[in-house]
C-alpha cells in the first residue's frame, strides 16, 4: 500500500483508467457468457475479455511497475503475445468441437427417424 | 553454413529477446545464454517442422498488417461489446459463411486463423478440403459480400504478399 501511495500522479490517472477500463470490458465479456442465447454466439464473448481486457490491464501493470521502481518494466509484453497465440488456438478448437457434435447429432437424429421408419415399412 | 546453424535469425532473435524480457535484463551473461539459446532451439527443433521454418519476404507488409489487425481488434471489440449491452439477444444475427481462399501456405493460414480469432466477432471454423473455402463464424452479419470483401483484401492479400511472394513472382513471369 505505501509503494502505491508513491506513485506520481501522471502514472497513477492512466493505470487507474486503463484497471477501470481493463475490467469493465472484462465485465461485459462476462455479461456475454451470460446473456447470449447459444453456444455459436457465447464463443465471442470472452474473445473481447482476451484481446482488449487483458491488454488493458497489461499496459497498466507495466506503467505502474516502470513508475514504482524507476525502470522499464516491459515483460508483461510476454503475456500478452502468450495469450494472443493461445486463445486464438483455443477458439477453434472449441468451435471445431460444437460443430461436430452438433452435425454428429444430426446424423443420429436422422439415422434414428429412418431406423424407425424401416421398423415402420416393416410392421 | 549459415543457413545449417541459424536456420531461422528472425527466430532465434525472438527467443533471444524472450529470454531477456524474462529474466528483464541485459547483461552479458544472459546475453549469452540467450544467444545461445536462441541457436539451439531452432536448430533442435527444426526435425519437428517439416516445411521448414517460414520464409517471411516483406517485413513492413506484416509490420502494417499486424498494426491494422490491432486497430481493427479494439474497434470489434468496442461493437461486440455494444451489442452484449444493449442489443436483445434474439436480434443478433449470427451465421456461418463461406469465404473462397487463394492463400495456401501453410503459415499464412495459422496467422489467418490467429488475427481472425483474435478479432472479437468473427471465429475460424475450418477449411473445407473439397473447395479450399474458409468456413467463418460471425457474430452479427449484416452483408456477407463485405465481409468477403474485407477477408480477402485486407487480411488475405497482405499475408499472400508477406508468405508466398516468391511463388507468385514465378507464376507471374510464367503467365
Amino acid at each position: 500500500m505505501s509503494i502505491a501511495e508513491t506513485l506520481p500522479v501522471w502514472a497513477a490517472l492512466p493505470v487507474a483508467f486503463l484497471l477501470v477500463l481493463g475490467g469493465l470490458i472484462s465485465l461485459i465479456g462476462a455479461l456475454g457468457l451470460l446473456r447470449l442465447g447459444n453456444f455459436y454466439q457465447r464463443i465471442h464473448g470472452p474473445a473481447i475479455t482476451v484481446t482488449l481486457g487483458a491488454g488493458c490491464i497489461l499496459i497498466a501493470s507495466m506503467i505502474y511497475f516502470t513508475a514504482t521502481q524507476s525502470r522499464l518494466v516491459i515483460h508483461e509484453l510476454l503475456i500478452s503475445v502468450f495469450v494472443l497465440m493461445t486463445a486464438p488456438v483455443v477458439a477453434m478448437m472449441i468451435m471445431r468441437a460444437a460443430v461436430y457434435r452438433d452435425l454428429r447429432k444430426e446424423h443420429l437424429a436422422d439415422e434414428e427417424k429412418t431406423g424407425t421408419d424401416g421398423a415402420a415399412t416393416d410392421a | 553454413m549459415m543457413k545449417r546453424w541459424l536456420p531461422s535469425p528472425l527466430l532465434s532473435l525472438c527467443l533471444l529477446l524472450m529470454w531477456l524480457l524474462l529474466n528483464q535484463t541485459i547483461e552479458p551473461a544472459h546475453l549469452l545464454l540467450g544467444a545461445v539459446l536462441g541457436i539451439v532451439a531452432p536448430v533442435l527443433a527444426r526435425p519437428l517442422q517439416p516445411q521448414g521454418y517460414p520464409r517471411i519476404s516483406r517485413p513492413f507488409v506484416l509490420f502494417r498488417l499486424l498494426w491494422l489487425s490491432l486497430i481493427e481488434i479494439v474497434r470489434s471489440c468496442f461493437n461486440v461489446s455494444r451489442i452484449i449491452l444493449f442489443r436483445r439477444t434474439e436480434g443478433v444475427n449470427s451465421q456461418f459463411i463461406h469465404i473462397p481462399l487463394d492463400l495456401r501456405d501453410p503459415y499464412g493460414l495459422a496467422l489467418l486463423s490467429c488475427l481472425i480469432n483474435s478479432t472479437p466477432g468473427t471465429v475460424w471454423v475450418e477449411i473445407v478440403p473439397e473447395t479450399h473455402e474458409l468456413l467463418l463464424h460471425v457474430f452479427d452479419l449484416h452483408d456477407e459480400q463485405w465481409w468477403i470483401d474485407t477477408i480477402k483484401s485486407h487480411y488475405e492479400q497482405p499475408i499472400i504478399e508477406v508468405f508466398e511472394q516468391p511463388r507468385h513472382s514465378e507464376r507471374e513471369k510464367t503467365t
